[in-house]
């Protein structure tokens, strides 16, 4: 069956640690873009979205997957080993809309970093609705534009943020090019 | 190395912290439990940091290792070969040129830049342990943010001492939530890790914990209104380079009370004494 | 007098690694210590650096043992930190001790029980009295052992159970925790309890076990049955569907029978503690189940006093690998922070002048 898949990492050490600095650096100062490389993605996942999960998942982290990227399921599987599970489970959800945020795990006041991590794949993260971020990570607040999101994602994010330290954390991706948004950013448009 | 992964950790244990990495900075100052595994340097030893730096090294990457703020202390040469050998990356004393500086109990003096991370080794990462022992009890009190037992530890130091009298591994808010333990650096340290541009990561492995700090966070040192946080520092320059902002190790230089200040911070003092600068116990800088 | 700030720690560290080795090796007079020698004459060495440094290999437990010196718990560290760089291949199904081919059972609260009492290779009953014949290489008289194989030994506690004269043992559904690669969270599970307890040092664990008899945290308990022997470990890889045998383990398993326990309506029963390490380790075992039936207290409704009942104290402080790194680091240097503290107390002093 894996010769009807493409493959993983071309240097799956290298790459998973390029790419984690990447995701790293992006969950440390929100907003800012990384470029990932080494991996071309299954439909309809991106590059950046493949490689996250690679570089994050495997059979210890219960994957949400969208049912609109079921055709990634079988790659997703055989690489990361990540079992399915229900969204409220999940530790991962790889999604390509925004999914609702409250279905998914945001921690316990005692276990805040349990909440899941959405990998949510947008058209753009160069064009689209500008926003202004402001949180840990930034000296000033900085305004992004995202491609992709629900028009009202805004004040989606921000009943998301009012639960700090709880809530779930996204790592936004588009091509070949990932940024990321920690529960600790709080999120206006500009 | 031969029959080791690079960076000694496997994919799978790196992918574990990884992700305990990653919840750190999503949350500043919080205490994330990890599957902290077995080392071959002793716990207490650096276990924590070790595996940190093993989790986000790559080749391209810098490597500077401080104890004390020297990079010539056993335990600092013992770790800095450590990864030389498991990951044959490059490793520097000039802070200025590492894109990772793993340390024990010291920032150095340099301000660290925006493509630098900073990886403490913690002992004991929990900032509550000699009030409370239980951590059933104090996992409850960061849950609810319930720092009362502090205060009143600070308050009762002022009152008997007439200030606070920690001087090292001074407990700081962090993000106005957490109460965070710097991790046994020197109060005098405590300022840089507010605002600092550069990601502050920590790793405790014996206590199986990571947290983190993401740049330009704030880090406020406990105090009160009428007793602001103080640092505190030998009053005399540093007898080599003559630094007087730079925090100073006391050497015994004689049975006699004979003392001498020096930079904790080996390559901040190198680097000045390189520039010309000479203490009043200082001399040109000779070869080794 | 000018000072020069102290260099030379890399080859500080080189030389002493080169005296280190030099002190192991000993007088060159004498032969060198084969690896083999250790895994047949000290085995009671290897069996204890196995359950401590949690890997069944006697062969890599006597290497350790070799490098360290005798130091037990340097050789337990080594293998902890081989071991934790293994890959695992698979899971085994849980032994099964009631099939144990036994070399030794004991049991104090019968006189006699089906397959009877075996006391197998003990120093029980040895006078200690030093053997001045050992300072020669004394030829072993072949011991003799019977001819006929063992009956059936069916375990004490599974004797007692029949009349429900002692609880279930409670068999848990889900997979067993491992603390070698979750970190402990609390309350923490009887499983993960005997795992640590199993891996901890046998001088903490043979303490604590001591204090719950001498009244801090006692539980009245009997040694029901105290068996070594070998057992099978049985893997039943997912594609196979069945499983098969990979080899054979020593293990050492107590079963102590305590007070019991009853109300009104639930008529009185007695209780378990239970320990089980690799190789022959009777005292560990012994006293693993003395404190795994302490730290049931709380389980049980009763009072939570004593340091043995204290499942967090206990696990915190069984593991003698964290136990030794961090207080021997003390020795590291920590003179920074106590330049911090000098300046401190010097300076109280001159507010206080």
């Amino acid at each position: 069956m894996s010769n009807d898949l493409s493959p993983a990492f071309a240097d799956p050490i290298a790459d998973a640690q390029s790419c984690f600095r990447s995701v790293l650096d992006a969950m440390a100062r929100p907003g800012h873009r990384h470029a990932t490389s080494g991996v071309s993605a299954p439909a309809p996942l991106c590059d950046a979205a493949a490689a996250v999960l690679l570089t994050l998942a495997d059979h210890e982290t219960p994957l949400w997957l969208d049912p609109a990227a079921a055709d990634a399921s079988v790659w997703i599987t055989f690489h990361t080993g990540a079992p399915a599970a229900p969204p409220a489970q999940a530790m991962f959800a790889m999604a390509l809309s925004l999914p609702d945020l409250t279905h998914l795990s945001v921690g316990t006041d005692e276990t805040p970093e349990t909440s899941a991590t959405v990998i949510l794949q947008v058209a753009s993260l160069t064009t689209g609705q500008r926003y202004v971020l402001e949180g840990p990570g930034l000296r000033e607040p900085k305004v992004v534009a995202i491609d992709g999101l629900p028009p009202d994602f805004a004040a989606i994010w921000q009943r998301n943020h009012a639960q700090y330290p709880l809530g779930v954390d996204l790592i936004l991706c588009a091509g070949n090019q990932l940024t990321a948004l920690p529960r600790s950013v709080s999120i206006k448009d500009a | 190395m031969k029959g080791y992964n690079f960076a000694y950790l496997d994919e799978q244990t790196k992918r574990m912290i990884r992700r305990g990495l990653l919840k750190a900075v999503a949350i500043p100052g919080h205490q994330v439990p990890f599957g902290s595994r077995e080392m071959p340097l002793p716990y207490g030893w650096g276990t924590g940091g070790i595996q940190v730096t093993a989790s986000i090294l790559g080749a391209n990457d810098v490597l500077k290792v401080i104890d004390q703020g020297a990079d010539d202390t056993t335990n600092a040469v013992s770790i800095r070969r450590f990864f030389a050998r498991t990951a044959g990356v490059a490793t520097t004393t000039a802070t200025a040129e590492a894109t990772v500086i793993q340390t024990r109990h010291r920032i150095p003096e340099k301000q660290l830049r925006e493509d630098q991370i900073i990886v403490y080794q913690v002992p004991q990462p929990e900032p509550l342990f000699r009030l409370e022992s239980s951590r059933v009890e104090t996992k409850r009190m960061h849950g609810l943010s319930d720092y009362g037992l502090m205060h009143v530890k600070l308050y009762e130091d002022i009152s008997r001492f007439g200030q606070i009298s920690i001087s090292y591994d001074y407990p700081v808010m962090v993000n106005e939530r957490y109460l965070m333990s710097p991790s046994p650096i020197p109060a005098f340290d405590n300022p840089k890790m507010d605002m600092m541009p550069a990601l502050q990561l920590f790793g405790a492995g014996r206590e199986k914990r990571i947290y983190a700090i993401p740049p330009w966070t704030r880090v406020k040192s406990l105090d009160f209104e009428d007793h602001p946080f103080r640092t505190i520092n030998a009053p005399h320059p540093c007898g080599l380079c003559g630094a007087t902002d730079s925090y100073l190790d006391e050497v015994v230089t004689d049975n006699h009370g004979g003392r001498l200040f020096v930079c904790s911070d080996t390559d901040h003092c190198a680097e000045r004494r390189a520039a010309g600068h000479v203490g009043t116990d200082g001399f040109q800088e000779a070869a080794e | 007098m000018a000072y020069v700030a102290v260099k030379g720690g890399e080859k500080a560290i080189d030389n002493a690694h080169a005296w280190l080795a030099r002190e192991r090796r000993g007088d060159t007079v004498h032969p060198v210590l084969s690896v083999a020698q250790i895994e047949e004459q000290l085995g009671r060495s290897v069996d204890r650096v196995m359950a401590e440094g949690s890997l069944y290999d006697r062969e890599l437990a006597a290497l350790a043992i070799k490098q360290a010196q005798g130091d037990l718990i340097e050789a337990a560290f080594l293998i902890r930190a081989y071991r934790t760089t293994l890959p695992r291949f698979a899971h085994s199904r849980p032994v099964e001790t009631a099939a144990m081919r036994i070399e030794r059972r004991v049991s104090a609260v019968f006189k006699d029980l089906p397959g009877g009492q075996v006391l197998g290779p003990t120093y029980d009953y040895t006078h200690r009295l030093l053997d001045f014949s050992l300072l020669d290489d004394e030829a072993v008289a072949p011991a003799t052992r019977s001819p006929h194989p063992l009956e059936p030994m069916p375990r004490v506690p599974d004797i007692l159970g029949q009349e429900g004269l002692i609880e279930p043992d409670t068999s848990a559904e889900q997979e067993p925790g491992d603390l070698t690669r979750e970190p402990l969270t609390f309350p923490a599970d009887r499983d993960v309890r005997l795992q640590a307890l199993a891996r901890g040092d046998e001088g903490f664990i043979l303490g604590l076990g001591y204090s719950t008899q001498r009244g801090y945290g006692g539980s009245h308990p009997f040694a029901g049955e105290i068996r070594m022997g070998e057992v099978s470990v049985e893997i039943e890889p997912a594609e196979l569907g069945f499983s098969i045998d990979i080899g054979d383990l020593v293990l050492t398993e107590c079963q102590m029978v305590n007070q019991f326990k009853g109300s009104k309506t639930v008529p009185p029963q007695f209780t378990r503690g239970y320990g089980l390490i690799f190789g022959f380790g009777e005292r560990k075992a012994m006293s693993m189940a003395l404190v795994d039936r302490a730290m049931r207290a709380g389980e049980l409704g009763e009072d939570v006093t004593a340091p043995a009942q204290n499942i967090e104290f206990v696990l915190y402080h069984s593991d003698n690998i964290e136990a030794t790194g961090f207080v021997e680091h003390l020795k590291l240097p920590h003179y920074v922070d106590f330049q911090s503290e000098l300046q401190n107390v010097r300076r109280m002093r001159e507010s206080a002048a």
